[in-house]
């Protein structure tokens, strides 16, 4: 193979080659620019000459494999690949800015900065396992921010993908990935669990709201499998301020049981944007590290909890789905809701780590500032609330699997939307318009919400049999936007 | 160019129909048959004569072990794949029965070899079922890219220049980047009698230009198919495992 000198100035298949921007273990990259483009672009190219890492070859291959196929803000976009039989490269969006890495300095970050960054790269994962990726190299390095606020993931040269040949995995006995962000089980060889990535993110949570790296930064094999049966300190014990539910939900992102960390990094996004919510568990109170007696347990008994076949990705996924539930509470007890009740406890019942969203538009004025208290003084925030918990009781859900929200907002469906959209919802079951002449007029809503949803939406309606000329008690519509997201449930 | 490219189809007219057709629809501009024309299937005068025609108009065609076994009592094969041969060849006429004999064992076509098992001894009808069998047929070729079939169940193999092998159950419908720095053998699942528990007919279509591979299935008429298989006396076996697909 004939070993190409890069240098700026050069042309490579049309594009020109600017500044070298970053010398990296296995690959560098340029600024490159091609005549008629205005994106912003960069040239990967990998280290393939005598004495390198035969890593850098396979991990470039599986990155030019990947990278093509992925598409969304949280990706760069890939313009680009070139061969190996010429000059092997992958020209991407160059992103600006800096990477998460320069925050390090700043640690430990206020804590609302911490759950802000988790929520983003989260949202940027569940984008990614939605497109059968896993990155499993989450690391500050590797995360970017979008002027617009969104995170982009880098650098998919360890990743797996669940419907395409693993090169990395057939290639190399030993764990590939980045010391203190790699969870157990890659260490062992596991490289399909989608759950790999939400340990490393709490990781990096735990490291930028402590400044404490919670298994320490040994490189050496021995030192990095002692995460397989020690747990880290809790946060609370390094900062006596430490929110509980930041402690809840950074634990629960390192259990070292792959299986009882957050099912998806959807739910996980969803608890960091609502800290108020948090169920919190004994782990939110932990001041201690497990006692000696469980760590041994762990080290010598580890078949009580690992290794078992892994479903695949994209099915892992749509068995946790975030169902929202649009409850309309304005006129007291409806059928519909009962309606509403039954559905969803349909869905709940099938998918045992599904999570239910309670919603409800508590509606505002176009003109006139409307006071926070009814008639009678109460708060109808406060009072919304608990009628949406009373509407969720007899599901019997309990706080680990249900959330209850009252937005505040002019436009129902607009708000109804903007919360699917925010919390990744993969279903909104919503109620069909009433037949009286008020429910006709607001009926609107239902409808609108049904034409832009961004996932599947259900119209529930109480059934009516025995009247004539009704249609079906429900009807369903599936806009699914996202490549190969969950199917309609009909 | 998009190749479409079939193995296995054992005489089963409405799989292959169902196979072609899809092919055709989604561009196919050459086709390639990987042998086992006859044998298990109820159709085996139609499955020869439609393999002649597009031998005719162009298509390659290699030689399989069941299509061998027509002309030859050497061949070793199980009871009721013996049975269905005997039925066979009582129904092949003498051009038909030629034109299999004919068949060469492998074709290559710029960097693509074709053949009907595994490539080092094709004579010898080793199933590859593994990525040491895999690895044996990718050093007895020079080939890019080997096709076989055989084992009728779907696996794509690749080597990489230290000599590294990857093993991988396609997904349908999925292309995958047959990477250049690679070598690569595709195991195509079954026309005719799929054996990877899913009933449909399965086939590969490759994109020349884009170097990508697709694994493909076809949803074809299985009540029909065994029906066929069960009126002309052959073991009901061969006929209940096509609902199976095992």
């Amino acid at each position: 193979m004939v070993k190409p000198t890069l240098q700026t100035g050069s042309i490579v298949d049309g594009f020109r080659i600017g500044d070298l921007v970053h010398n990296g273990g296995m690959a560098t990259l340029w600024s490159a620019s091609r005549p008629g483009a205005t994106m912003p672009m960069l040239m990967k190219v990998p280290k393939i000459g005598e004495g390198e890492d035969p890593a850098a070859i396979v991990s470039f291959e599986m990155e030019q494999m990947i990278l093509p196929r992925l598409s969304g803000v949280h990706v760069p976009k890939c313009v680009a690949v070139g061969d190996f039989a010429v000059q092997p490269y992958i020209v991407m969006e160059r992103i600006d800015g800096p990477t998460l890495l320069a925050r390090v300095p700043d640690i430990p970050l206020p804590y609302a900065d911490v759950a802000e960054i988790g929520v983003k790269v989260a949202t940027a994962l569940d984008d990614l396992h939605r497109q059968h990726v896993i990155h499993l190299d989450v690391k500050p390095s590797n995360v970017m921010f979008r002027p617009a606020g969104e995170a982009v993931l880098l650098d998919f040269g360890l990743s797996h993908h669940d419907q395409l040949p693993d090169l990395m995995q057939a290639e190399f006995r030993l764990p590939f990935g980045t010391a203190p962000y790699m969870a157990p089980e890659q260490l062992l060889g596991v490289r399909n669990n989608p759950r790999s990535d939400l340990f490393a993110l709490g990781v990096l949570l735990y490291f930028f709201s402590t400044g404490v790296r919670p298994f320490g930064e040994s490189e050496t094999l021995r030192g990095m499998r002692r995460r397989l049966w020690r747990d880290p300190p809790p946060p609370r014990r390094l900062m006596p301020d430490y929110p509980p539910w930041l402690q809840e939900i950074v634990l629960r992102c390192i259990e070292i049981e792959p299986a009882w960390r957050y099912p998806t990094a959807a739910q996980l996004a969803f608890a960091l944007s609502h800290p108020s919510e948090v169920k919190l568990t004994a782990r939110s109170q932990r001041l201690k590290r497990d006692p000696w007696t469980t760590v041994l347990r762990r080290r010598f008994n580890r078949d009580l909890t690992w290794t078992r076949a892994e479903p695949a990705l994209a099915a892992k996924l749509a068995a946790a789905p975030i169902v929202a539930v649009a409850v309309d509470l304005a006129d007291g007890p409806a059928p519909v809701n009962d309606a509403l009740r039954v559905a969803a406890g349909r869905i709940l019942a099938t998918l045992p780590s599904a999570r239910l969203a309670c919603v409800n538009v508590l509606k505002q004025g176009r003109i006139t500032l409307d006071t926070t208290l009814d008639a009678h003084g109460h708060n109808k925030h406060i009072d919304r609330l608990v009628a949406l918990r009373h509407w969720a009781e007899p599901l019997k859900l309990g706080d680990h699997r249900l959330t209850v929200h009252v937005l505040e907002a002019i436009d129902p469906a607009s708000a109804i939307l903007e919360f699917a959209q925010a919390n990744r919802a993969d279903h909104i079951l919503i109620g069909a318009p009433q037949r009286s002449l008020l429910g006709r007029l607001l009926g609107g809503v239902s409808g609108r919400v049904v034409a832009e949803a961004p996932c599947t939406v259900t119209v529930v309606r109480p059934s009516r049999l025995g009247d004539q000329d009704e249609p079906p008690s429900q009807v369903q519509a599936s806009r699914d936007t996202r490549p190969d997201g969950p199917p309609g449930s009909s | 160019m998009l190749i479409a490219i079939f193995a296995d189809i054992h005489a089963n007219r409405q799989a292959f129909t169902a196979c072609l057709a899809q092919a055709r629809r989604q561009g196919a501009q050459r086709i390639v048959l990987l042998g086992d024309y006859v044998g298990y299937g109820a159709d085996p005068e139609w499955a020869v004569a439609t393999v002649m025609d597009l031998v005719e108009q162009g298509a390659l065609a290699v030689l399989g072990n069941h299509d061998n076994a027509v002309g030859s009592t050497r061949e070793r094969l199980n009871v009721e794949a013996q049975v269905a041969i005997e039925w066979t060849r009582g129904e092949l006429g003498p051009s038909q029965r030629r034109f299999l004999a004919d068949l060469p064992l492998r074709l290559e076509d710029e960097d693509r070899l074709f053949v009907h098992a595994e490539a080092s001894r094709p004579k010898s009808w080793i199933y590859v079922t593994s990525a040491a069998e895999a690895a044996r047929s990718i050093n007895a070729t020079s080939a890019f890219v080997t096709f076989c079939g055989h084992i009728h169940r779907p696996a794509l193999y690749c080597m990489s220049a230290t000599a590294k092998m990857t093993a991988f159950t396609p997904r349908a419908d999925v292309p995958v980047q047959l990477l250049p720095g690679r070598r690569w053998l595709a195991v195509l699942g079954s026309v005719g009698q799929p054996r990877d528990g899913n009933p449909a007919a399965s086939y590969v279509m490759l994109d020349t230009e884009r170097r990508e591979i697709t694994y493909c299935r076809a949803p074809y008429d299985v009540e029909q198919a065994a029906a066929q298989i069960r009126k002309k006396g052959l073991p009901t076996r061969l006929a209940e495992r096509l609902f199976l697909g095992k």
